[in-house]
């Protein structure tokens, strides 16, 4: 389907009947930017954890906070850095950040048609897809609110970077951080991520246990990045294709 | 300085991952094989994750207080805690454990 849209000054009600009028498209973006302060909140202290754990794997300042800047992606970066610290190379560290960031691809072509502008601008605007307010943008059946998920990402941008920045600055001790449980902070993460991706189908929690028992396993022999890298095979499962449970809809738009 | 390779090649590497969404929408579709695929990366790698902060080369930085301090999260999250109240759960957990086996 091809929306040419309007993307014109603001107050053309012009476009696309999703976001309406200019009033309507300020209350999307506002209230965008309260679901967002929920998601920044947490961001905020993730990227705290974020900085300092990058402090204290010899990361500098510039460099965790410049990650936090222009990856803004707190699974990215964790994976990043905790492939790095596991001492392989940089390039399963890339591989593993970029593979677990490789559902923005299937989730930015969800997005796709319910952006505006060109190609270019469609690009743009495609930044703003961050889990949070991708699910907060989220009207159903495949359309999304584009001023809320602009309005949920704008807040959380800002929270990430200054929590990075309030984490290098207070750079607790490794000591500290074990005593105080922190170091906990980066597995609850992923597990209270992975959680929610089981939610989603059995093929998921088929790949989750094929992932973790490659990973573990791998890590006898080698570095945690190619380990990461390693748990991906569990991903293949979705070559079988569909899930039974998911067959009766076999007309997926 | 790799590590400054690697963040930038992240960086890039996400921006366009999510550019291609929408700047290709309307001319072509992924493969459906690799739709399947894509949808499973982030369960298996997430699992790997937790695995590898969990356990460690030669799984030596396993202790005890984290898989405990981890099915706390899960406990949470199965309660419909809020993932940052889950994860602060699973931190308070671990430090409370170490206070009383120290």
């Amino acid at each position: 389907m091809h929306e040419k849209k309007e993307s014109s000054l603001d107050g053309t009600p012009a476009n696309t009947g999703k976001t309406g009028p200019p009033h309507e498209k300020k209350e999307s973006f506002l209230g965008g930017m309260r679901v967002g302060a929920g998601l920044a909140a947490a961001a905020f202290v993730l990227a705290i954890t974020f900085g300092a754990t990058a402090r204290e794997q010899g990361w500098s300042a510039v460099a965790a906070i410049i990650a936090s800047i222009l990856i803004f992606s707190g699974s990215a970066q964790f994976a990043l850095m905790t492939a790095l610290a596991g001492g392989s190379g940089v390039a399963p560290a890339i591989a593993a950040a970029m593979l677990i960031n490789a559902r923005f691809l299937p989730m930015g072509l969800a997005v796709g048609p319910s952006l505006s502008g060109g190609r270019f601008r469609r690009a743009l605007q495609g930044q703003a897809v961050v889990d949070g307010s991708w699910v907060a943008a989220h009207q159903g059946g495949g359309r999304f609110d584009r001023w809320r998920l602009f309005g949920a990402t704008i807040v959380q941008w800002p929270a990430w970077v200054a929590g990075t920045v309030v984490g290098v600055l207070g750079a607790p001790s490794a000591h500290l951080v074990e005593r105080l449980g922190l170091d906990v902070v980066f597995p609850a993460f992923f597990l209270a991520l992975l959680l929610d991706e089981l939610r989603a189908s059995r093929l998921a929690l088929i790949a989750a246990a094929l992932g973790g028992a490659v990973a573990a396993g791998l890590l006898w022999w080698v570095p945690a990045g190619v380990a990461l890298v390693g748990a991906t095979v569990g991903a293949l499962i979705g070559l079988r294709g569909r899930t039974p449970s998911e067959e009766p809809q076999e007309a997926r738009a | 300085m790799t590590l400054w390779i690697a963040i930038a090649a992240v960086a890039a590497g996400s921006f366009l991952l999510k550019a291609a969404g929408p700047a290709l929408l309307g001319e072509r579709e992924l493969p459906p094989w690799s739709v399947g695929v894509i949808a499973l990366l982030a369960p298996a790698l997430l699992a790997g994750l937790v695995v590898v902060e969990v356990l460690g080369r030669r799984w030596a930085d396993l202790d005890w207080t984290v898989p405990v301090a981890l099915i706390a999260v899960v406990g949470a999250r199965l309660l419909r805690a809020p993932v940052l109240l889950a994860v602060l759960i699973g931190v308070v957990t671990a430090a409370a454990l170490r206070a009383l086996t120290a």
